[in-house]
């Protein structure tokens, strides 16, 4: 029956693998989530956010096994996102009150 | 060429693998339909990342404007039940995952007890959401009229308004945020509960098997994702300020 398929199947461990790592990752996330780190804080939280939507996109949504025009699509919308996070954050990161030196003085 | 029977094209397809199913009349192969439907599926999935991109982005102005009023509404959620939330939804996604895989193994009979797993799963989320905005309603933190936002420990709301002395009206813009994208997450957890449904529906009349599972698979598509919009929410709007309790 394997001749009918377009791609390989991923085998059950694979998948519980994957399942696991993602368990895994939230704890971590919750476990660093409670100490201070400071400024730090978000940025190791939304890396392992990151990896976890990393692994769901390429093993669970199979981009591991799909087509480049598939997996250009789908790196295209989230590169859209980061567009559109950095930018505003280009403007609203910028913002500071100014104190112009008074001229004359 | 003229040779060529019609009904033998049709009934075998035209360099199409050997198999029972056809393609429907604007494809010409499986494998082709397939790609076509992973495509338009994958393109829907776009327009969502620009839906909730865009909350996202709402959320990322307020909170650098409102570091204090942020870390002290988020607080006030509860963590555990986020996390849990979390667990319950990545296993949702590997019972799906493992759906699609039945028939891709051609084990028709696994088909409908993974989807029900998928969505028993889906509904303790819902059940668990339930819980927490009953909770939210009761301590008055639904922004509106009734919005009233009384930190327990007085320190910590002495230490707040002297950061940002409105910060009560600044954590009202959190939870317009918590309520509006956990709500529309949650909508969509439903939306997607009905479409398993029809799978079921469509897998006990035996629609699907090796050759043939497109709606389980772009049905898997799309839970996956509203699954990954949750494993970004919950850090977010959960664990802002759980490092100060």
């Amino acid at each position: 029956m394997a001749e009918h398929h377009q791609h390989p199947i991923t085998p059950v461990r694979t998948y519980v693998f994957v399942w696991l790592a993602l368990l895994v990752g939230t704890v971590l996330t919750y476990v660093f989530a409670r100490s201070d780190f400071g400024w730090a804080n978000t940025p190791i939280a939304l890396v392992i956010a990151v990896t976890k939507a990393l692994l769901v996109l390429y093993f669970f949504m199979e981009l591991r096994h799909s087509t480049r025009m598939t997996v250009l699509t789908a790196v295209a919308g989230f590169f859209w996102l980061i567009l559109m996070l950095s930018t505003f954050m280009m403007d609203y990161g910028t913002r500071m009150a100014v104190v112009l030196p008074v001229p004359g003085k | 060429m003229a040779s060529t029977p019609l009904v033998d094209r049709h009934e075998h397809g035209y360099g199409a693998p050997h198999g029972h199913r056809h393609p429907a009349h604007q494809f010409e192969t499986m494998a082709q339909q397939k790609e076509s439907s992973t495509l338009g599926m994958w393109l829907f999935l776009v327009t969502e990342i620009m839906f909730f991109g865009g909350l996202f982005t709402a959320y990322m102005v307020y909170r650098h404007m409102y570091p204090v009023a942020f870390q002290v509404a988020s607080s006030t959620l509860d963590a555990t039940l986020g996390g849990t939330n979390t667990a319950v939804l990545i296993c949702s996604s590997l019972t799906m995952a493992l759906a699609i895989r039945s028939a891709q193994v051609n084990q028709l009979k696994r088909i409908v007890p993974f989807i029900v797993a998928t969505m028993v799963f889906g509904m303790i989320f819902l059940g668990i959401k339930y819980v927490e905005y009953a909770n939210k309603f009761h301590e008055n933190h639904v922004p509106g009229p009734s919005f009233n936002l009384v930190l327990e420990d007085a320190q910590e709301a002495q230490a707040a308004a002297a950061a940002d002395p409105l910060y009560q009206r600044h954590a009202e813009i959190f939870f317009s945020l918590y309520f509006i994208m956990t709500g529309i997450h949650a909508t969509h957890m439903i939306v997607g509960l009905g479409i398993l449904a029809v799978l079921i529906y469509f897998a006990r009349r035996r629609k699907f098997d090796a050759e043939y599972y497109n709606p389980l698979e772009m049905t898997g598509l799309y839970w996956h994702f509203v699954d990954i919009v949750w494993i970004f929410l919950f850090p977010l709007l959960y664990l802002l300020g759980a490092h100060t309790h």
